[in-house]
């Protein structure tokens, strides 16, 4: 595959990509297993993490996965920095490049962030969610997960429920779910679909319970508060009742159906508490496999014509 | 009878009368003296061979930054863009710090308006501070010559405000132009909603939050008697509903920006704020609306919306970015080459109907009116080139785009401000 700079959306890796990007993640799980959970392969390189939103376990897991490559690892928090002091996003990123660094994690509320910083500076650009647009990093470990406890996502129909709308993971979910050959129905009321689908190459539905039986995968999207006050609900508790997992619900839920969530979730709200905690829910395996994934993105990026000490 | 000091030789006469071969001589008054076949002279001559002499160009939608964000534009800088751009006139809209809403700040404009390349007609808000509360003094204000009053960059939203804003207005000659935008709808938004927005996961902004208040004020308008003025009409709905309106023989107006009729919201997949604008860019039925719209007369006006930005604000991400682009010295090119129109119904666009509604006397190349003309080759190619643009600021979105056609002389009241696309001052 051709050297990859960025990665900034689903889109820049193709199907090709993808399936490379979960294989090397195989390597680095099998890494994570060891005794000492560390291999020199980015000893020398630089990662800065760049967070305009409050992130604690993407930036954790994205750091974890840095340090296990030995890369030297640098954290930038917004609250405590000069954007406080009104510094413009260009000149704290041209800061940032200038003290030498090899990849920017970027994390902003704005859609579009990473782009921008993608073309003022030269490090290579990691899209750690930018507002509800993307989070490719990820769609790539729910492939992952996926792939692992069903083999492959090749005619799996996956269900993803909730907030569509706002949801930066339900944009590269889709992508990598249906690049990968699966099936993709969105389950969630009108308002919290977005205003048009065109393009995307998804199924809705507005019927949770009629639906459940048919999928491999019920994605569950977490439901923020907020969004009661933007009326796009009448209250959380018709939120429950209507596109809620609740256990009732569950078991309608084939037996090697799996149940995923990004995190955090609201437990009792979008997803209940004893869900959450089935046999079927692999919502601690998506967070453990983060790690490695994020380790094998890192590798794919700044890693070029090395190979990857196995043993 | 004074002298000539100046012969416009060899181009096409072309105005509300129509088009013929012919000199234009002006005099030392800056006045027309004479418009004939062939002039012989011994003035100064500016060849005009295989061009268009027209009347100056009348933007109706220019901002000029000053007072308050003299970074971004001044009223030289503006209309020294302007000029180039084949304007002789600009309605300076009132979104200044302060806004453009007592006599202290008309006065201000129209004293630094004076010394400009152009003419600048001073648009006041509707409301005090554009906040949609309060009546400005209008009769004080169009007593100084205001012809134009709007809160552009915000829609009057109260109803019964506008109400009374139109019917007070009725009385006093002149025209309220809405910018319109329901915030109850487009709230939070940041470009068109649709497919794009829905992919690139930007809040949109519907295209029924502009329709709506162009249906209310409609309405408004026909309760009230008093004209409207319908600011960058951006959607196919909106340009439907002033044809039913004008059908009606309601006393509406309408203007289209060049954007609107040039670019669909699939740019703003690069996320450049340089694309992001208010009323944003939209679908291409819209682009297709907007251009019938022009073609049937439907849309009076061309308007740039010229909207100067500092570098280091429109570099923010696209949902911090302020809206707009600048304007002036690219709608002439993009209205000769997009539109498919005749150079005369560009001329109407961008001459005669809006000077009407700005409220000054269409301009005519005919002996007595004044010498504010400007002088196009429609067949001129260049290429944008932001670090070249007259204005202060950079914010053009054709940076690198080949053009077609351009002013190549512009007389502002017989002073040749541009001579073969270079301003004189």
């Amino acid at each position: 595959m051709t050297a990859l700079k960025h990665l900034l959306s689903i889109a820049d890796l193709g199907p090709g990509g993808l399936e490379d990007l979960l294989d090397l993640t195989d390597s680095f799980v099998e890494v994570s297993e060891r005794r000492i959970p560390k291999v020199p392969t980015l000893r020398g390189k630089t990662v800065v993490s760049l967070f305009y939103e409050e992130s604690t376990r993407t930036r954790l897991s994205f750091e974890s996965a840095a340090k296990r490559l030995s890369a030297d690892t640098m954290n930038f928090t917004v609250g405590t920095s000069s954007v406080k002091k009104g510094e413009s996003l260009r000149d704290t990123v041209t800061t940032i490049e200038a003290m030498g660094v090899d990849a920017i994690v970027v994390r902003h509320a704005s859609a579009g962030v990473p782009w921008q910083v993608a073309q003022w500076v030269g490090a290579s650009v990691i899209n750690a969610g930018d507002g509800w647009h993307e989070h490719p990093t990820q769609a790539i470990l729910d492939c992952y997960t996926i792939r692992q406890r069903l083999g492959s996502l090749v005619d799996r129909h996956i269900a993803i429920v909730g907030d569509v709308k706002h949801s930066r993971v339900a944009r590269s979910d889709v992508q990598a779910f249906t690049a990968l050959g699966a099936t993709v129905t969105l389950v969630a009321p009108p308002t919290l679909l977005p205003p048009s689908l065109v393009g995307w190459p998804v199924t809705v539905s507005h019927d949770l319970d009629d639906v459940l039986p048919k999928v491999d995968v019920v994605y569950v999207l977490r439901m923020q508060r907020e969004r009661m006050t933007e009326s796009l609900l009448p209250s959380l508790r018709e939120y429950t009742s209507t596109y809620g997992l609740t256990a009732e619900r569950a078991r309608k839920l084939s037996q090697h159906a799996l149940v995923m969530h990004p995190g955090p979730m609201n437990r009792g709200v979008e997803i209940a508490a004893e869900v959450a905690d089935l046999p079927s829910s692999v919502i601690t395996r998506q967070v453990a496999n983060g790690v490695a994934v994020r380790m094998a993105v890192l590798f794919r990026l700044l890693g070029s014509g090395m190979e990857l000490a196995h043993g | 009878m004074a002298d000539i000091a100046l012969v416009l030789k060899g181009g096409t006469v072309v105005d509300e009368r129509g088009s013929r071969q012919a000199d234009v001589a002006i005099d030392t008054d800056g006045a027309i003296a004479a418009v004939e076949s062939s002039i012989d002279t011994s003035a100064r001559v500016l060849d005009c061979g295989g061009c268009i002499v027209g009347p100056g160009l009348v933007d109706l939608h220019t901002h000029l930054r000053e007072p308050g964000r003299e970074e971004a534009e001044t009223i030289e800088t503006g209309s020294r863009a302007a000029a180039l751009g084949g304007y002789t006139a600009v309605v300076a809209m009132p979104n200044t710090e302060p806004a453009i809403d007592s006599a202290a700040v008309v006065r201000d404009v129209l004293e630094h308006g004076a010394k400009a390349l152009c003419q600048v007609l001073p648009a006041a808000a509707i409301t005090v501070g554009r906040e949609g509360k309060q009546l400005v003094p209008m009769a004080e204000l169009a007593a100084l010559g205001v012809r134009i009053f709007t809160d552009d960059g915000n829609g009057v939203q109260d109803s019964r405000l506008m109400r009374r804003a139109l019917e007070y207005a009725s009385a006093l000659g002149i025209t309220l132009a809405q910018h319109c935008e329901d915030e109850g709808l487009s709230h939070g938004g940041h470009m068109h909603e649709g497919e794009w927005s829905s992919r690139l996961g930007i809040p949109g902004i519907p295209a029924e939050a502009e329709e709506l208040m162009v249906a209310r004020d409609i309405v408004l308008g026909r309760l009230t008697g008093a004209p409207v003025h319908f600011l960058h009409m951006s959607t196919a709905g909106s340009v439907e509903l002033i044809r039913q309106a004008k059908s009606r023989g309601l006393r509406v107006t309408a203007e289209a920006a060049p954007h609107h009729f040039t670019l669909t919201h699939a740019e703003v997949a690069s996320y450049d704020p340089v694309f992001k604008f208010n009323p944003p860019i939209r679908g291409d039925e819209d682009v297709a609306a907007v251009k019938a719209g022009l073609a049937d007369g439907t849309i009076d006006a061309i308007a740039t919306d010229h909207a100067p930005h500092a570098q280091e604000v429109k570099e923010a991400p696209f949902d911090e970015a302020p809206c707009g682009m600048l304007g002036l010295e690219t709608a002439l090119s993009l209205a000769i080459s997009q539109l498919g129109l005749p150079i005369d119904r560009v001329l109407a666009l961008m001459s005669w109907q809006p000077a009407r509604i700005a409220g000054i006397q269409a301009p005519g190349v005919v002996a007595g009116a004044a010498a504010s003309l400007c002088v196009i080759d429609p067949t001129a190619q260049w290429t944008v080139d932001p670090s070249r643009l007259a204005s202060r600021s950079r914010n053009t979105p054709y940076a690198g785009r080949a053009m077609t056609g351009r002013a190549r002389h512009t007389i502002y009241r017989g002073e040749p401000v541009v001579i073969d696309g270079e301003a004189q001052r």
